[in-house]
């Protein structure tokens, strides 16, 4: 009887999880956590930044749990984030004074220290190379060495200034007042409107890659208030994370280090107001993500700094619009939740059809 | 979990959940009022339960007898993976009698059996801002709860009147709760709206999705909206008995036989058509379930 | 005459304001101060309106006269300054000073405004007779019936076809959304009817339509009402006395006729030297 059927039960949700183990184990070669962490560095980076949390491993396992679905290896990651209590906040990062691997600025050619390409996929052609079907580990390493000789064993430890610093000491830039609040935790409290900066930040910091760079996308195409920005600078490289040492308020202990791509877009202003008198000005929109995430980066920068010219049906510029619908795990847990029955509200549904073709009925015999 | 010490009892860490026991206690100060709080991510999908899971969590004890149904059955895909959950990180003990259990997490459902004092029932919520489908944001929509300014409340109960000339509003129907806050009942039919006023229990309310939790305290006065000329009405029982208990009056689920092409209701409370058929068994009358 | 309403010293401004334009005798970059950049959108406007006669606000845009009415509907907040309506506690309590639920009560019960953006007042996706309707509601109706006879009525009033009253106003043209937006405004006979730019960006002909209308809905029910355009020919058509603003100021006001006749400031004759 399908009464049975639909209610399902315990024997079939545990057929159907033991399905999944079958699913995971195909073929013959065991996916090492190792070999992820390190050959698909990418993945595992962008898993942690739409979990909102930074432990490689834990990504790795989660991505080897899930088959390779990103959706769920972020949801595994933010579940278990939730049973971690935190015992510390670090010190503020600042990507001043990241070591650089790579940077580079579409505003101006010449920045201090100049354009650095570094590792990047703008430049080649995205030519399916069979040759990695069977790839020589052997050569791989001998490239590797020749590569650390012929730089003399080191990378260079490159730092540098900020391209928007050069132009705060032209007054060039909208300015805006050092903030030093608390910032708001976004895993700790519920997102209200109007929303904090740095509520938006940590929001579009974890969003789904993909609704980021939509919708920010949408707003190039002209949905909405925007200019074309400029990306000022784009860099990426290693930054310490340090907390306060214990024992001593004065003294800091450093953690370790993350790999960021930090994105500052410049964009043509005017303050709004009822006024028709305006100077331009140069915004800027901030975008951070972990990893070599430069899409998402620059997508980011591009809505933080749509979201300070509020527009009238315009998506894009809409703070509750954008900030509400990137969230991975809720568009993907209210999506998935039309699966499970809604035969209560469906038949208060049908209930009501029925009364009002009854109605209808009646109407027309009267009429 | 509870045998395993990776996680913390009831899942979530004690802070996390002394957090969420206060919005719970702001939520029955000041009955349906949408108290918003850092809603956490848990191992079951947001949509799927996780502000219910969450109050649940934060509440039971290891005393505690727990009830899980969703759309009334015990049996339902979701209601045994959220028992499951809710059993392994804590060991409570779980029942399907509605009568047994302390707290029950329901999922667009009351239960049909009338909830005494000291129970506690947990309701799971899609969508908890009744004015959502007139207003957009969540910004102007608070500030109209702030000014009890609910004419866009009525005014979605008016154009159904004026399009279809009755109001439709199915499930999720919105109640006044205590004459100040319109509130959205989580997709529990219209049926069930009524349960809600004078209770002996208590209703909490979680949206995981949306991060609000609210509440209805015993004996609160719950009245659904509606006009002078369009009254608030139930969905239509009559002439309707339970296929398998015989049970009338009740909330029931269509279900069509495929092969007979035979359309037939059963009770949409399995924990409840489950305990009347036994009676019936044992009374040898099927008058008891009236 | 009998006054409904009195504005005194409003002032709304954008931004902080510091010491040097708080002050304010000190000359401001039009109406932005030269130091903080601190926009006066309007700055000590003071005036009264009378029973059932039309007040013409005019002035270039950016003047500050669609704020000043969006801040009399409470859509915007006033820097400072008193508004008086003497349906609310016999005009003894200043307007603003209330609470914001108050305020919704007075604008539910006591406002009409018609906006030029038919988006800022009509849900586009509702019916136009729900539309109405939501203004009753919002002043405690509850009888579907007696609601829907009001609506009917307005909607002849506004000569729209009672046929339309299930459509959506987004299926409606711009002169149509107004005639729909005024029904909504006069929906509770309110005492003051706040009219912004209504025919702005319409057809000449549709323009004259919808004047003729809130001209005959004004004589028909005694409505005292604030129309505020750039456009001094509908300010001509409709008003009796008539205010003009310039960088958030009132620079000029008397009778209509008197100011088109003999305007005083160099801006209202430069304005009314433009008038064909």
């Amino acid at each position: 009887m399908a009464y049975v059927a639909v209610k399902g039960g315990q024997d079939a949700i545990e057929s159907s999880v033991e399905l999944l183990k079958l699913s995971r184990s195909d073929g013959s070669a065991v996916l090492e956590i190792d070999a992820i962490i390190n050959r698909a560095k990418q993945l595992i980076d962008r898993i942690m930044c739409e979990a909102g949390f930074y432990a490689p491993e834990y990504a790795a396992i989660a991505f080897k749990q899930s088959e390779g679905s990103l959706e769920e290896a972020v949801f595994l990651m933010r579940a278990y984030r939730s049973t971690l209590s935190q015992t510390h906040t670090s010190l503020t990062i600042d990507c001043k004074n990241m070591r650089l691997s790579r940077r580079i600025s579409s505003a101006f050619k010449d920045i201090p220290l100049g354009q650095i390409l570094g590792a990047s996929y703008d430049y080649t052609h995205r030519l399916l190379n069979f040759r990695l079907r069977d790839e020589d580990e052997g050569e791989l390493r001998s490239f590797r060495e020749q590569y650390f000789s012929s730089i003399g064993g080191e990378e260079v430890d490159m730092r540098a200034e900020r391209v928007s610093d050069l132009l705060k000491k032209e007054n060039l830039m909208v300015a805006y007042e050092p903030d030093d609040t608390e910032p708001m935790d976004i895993t700790k409290n519920k997102l209200m409107f109007p929303a904090s900066r740095s509520a938006r930040l940590q929001t579009l910091f974890r969003a789904d890659t993909g609704f980021v760079s939509g919708v920010s996308y949408a707003g190039l195409r002209g949905y909405g208030f925007m200019a074309h920005p400029t990306i000022g600078e784009l860099r990426s490289g290693h930054v310490e994370v340090e907390i306060k040492y214990i024992l001593d308020e004065n003294e800091s202990m450093v953690l370790g280090e993350i790999f960021f791509t930090e994105v500052e877009s410049f964009v043509s202003s005017h303050k709004s107001s009822e006024q028709e008198l305006d100077e331009l000005e140069i915004d800027v929109g901030y975008g951070l993500a972990f990893g070599r995430a430069e899409t998402k980066a620059i997508a980011m920068s591009i809505l933080d700094c749509a979201l300070n010219y509020p527009t009238p049906n315009s998506p894009p510029n809409d703070e509750e619009f954008v900030l509400l619908h990137g969230e991975a795990l809720e568009m993907s847990g209210f999506i998935s939740h039309l699966k499970l029955p809604h035969y209560v509200t469906y038949q208060s549904k049908l209930d009501n059809i029925r009364k009002t073709r009854k109605a209808n009925e009646t109407a027309e015999k009267k009429g | 979990m509870n045998e395993n010490n990776d996680y913390n009892f009831a899942f979530l860490d004690e802070v996390s959940k002394r957090e969420i026991r206060r919005a719970i206690i702001k939520a029955i100060a000041i009955p349906g009022y949408q108290v918003p709080f850092g809603s956490r991510e848990l191992p079951i999908g947001r949509g799927w339960g996780t502000g219910g899971i969450q109050i649940t969590l934060s509440i039971i004890g290891p005393n505690d007898v727990l009830k899980v149904i969703d759309q009334g059955s015990d049996d339902s895909v979701n209601a045994v993976s959220i028992k499951k959950f809710v059993h392994e990180c804590t060991g409570v003990e779980i029942t399907t009698d509605t009568e047994k259990a302390d707290v029950i997490q329901s999922r667009h459902r009351i239960p049909e059996e009338k909830l005494t004092e000291g129970q506690v029932l947990v309701l799971q919520v899609p969508m908890p801002e009744p004015l959502r489908y007139v207003e957009r944001s969540e910004l102007k929509a608070r500030k109209m709860h702030a000014d009890s300014e609910y004419s866009a409340a009525w005014l979605l109960l008016y154009e159904q009147i004026m399009r279809y000339g009755k109001i439709t509003m199915g499930a999720a129907y919105p109640v006044m709760v205590d004459d100040r806050y319109v509130m959205s009942p989580s997709p529990i039919p219209r049926y069930d709206t009524l349960k809600l006023d004078d209770a002996d229990c208590l209703y909490l309310f979680g949206a995981g999705r949306e991060k609000m939790i609210y509440a209805v305290p015993p004996h609160t006065r719950v009245v659904p909206l509606d006009f002078e000329d369009y009254k608030f009405e139930i969905e239509e029982t009559e002439g309707r008995a339970c296929s398998i208990c015989g049970a009338t009056g009740v909330f029931f689920d269509e279900i069509f036989d495929a092969e007979s092409g035979e359309r037939y209701f059963q009770c949409s409370d399995s924990g409840f058509c489950g305990k009347n058929a036994e009676r019936n068994k044992s009374n040898a009358t099927s008058n008891e379930c009236k | 005459m009998q006054q409904v309403m009195n504005v005194n010293e409003l002032t709304v401004r954008y931004g902080d304001g510091c010491v040097y334009c708080i002050d304010s005798d000190k000359s401001l970059d039009k109406n932005r101060c030269p130091k903080c950049k601190t926009v006066w959108a309007v700055r000590n406007v003071s005036f009264s309106l009378y029973h059932s006669e039309v007040l013409g606000v005019v002035g270039e845009s950016g003047s500050g006269k669609s704020t000043l009415m969006k801040t009399l509907y409470f859509d915007r907040e006033a820097t400072s300054g008193q508004t008086f309506l003497n349906a609310y506690e016999d005009g003894k309590t200043n307007i603003f000073s209330v609470s914001s639920q108050q305020q919704r009560a007075i604008r539910n019960n006591l406002l009409g405004m018609v906006y030029q953006n038919p988006l800022l007042g009509l849900l586009m996706d509702f019916s136009n007779g729900g539309n109405i309707a939501q203004k009753l509601i919002a002043a405690g109706h509850r009888n579907v019936s007696a609601m829907q006879s009001r609506t009917f009525e307005l909607l002849e009033h506004m000569e729209i076809s009672v046929n339309r009253v299930k459509e959506p106003p987004k299926n409606f043209s711009g002169g149509m959304q107004q005639r729909v937006q005024i029904s909504k405004a006069i929906a509770n006979n309110p005492p003051v009817l706040l009219l912004d730019e209504v025919t702005t960006g319409l057809d000449l002909s549709v323009q004259a339509k919808v004047l003729d209308l809130i001209r005959m809905v004004q004589k028909k029910f005694n409505i005292s009402i604030i129309v505020v355009s750039h456009d001094l020919a509908v300010i001509r058509m409709l008003s009796d006395r008539t205010i003009v603003m310039l960088d958030g100021q009132i620079v000029e006001h008397g009778f209509t006729d008197q100011i088109l006749e003999d305007p005083q400031h160099p801006f209202t004759q430069t304005l009314v030297h433009s008038l064909i």
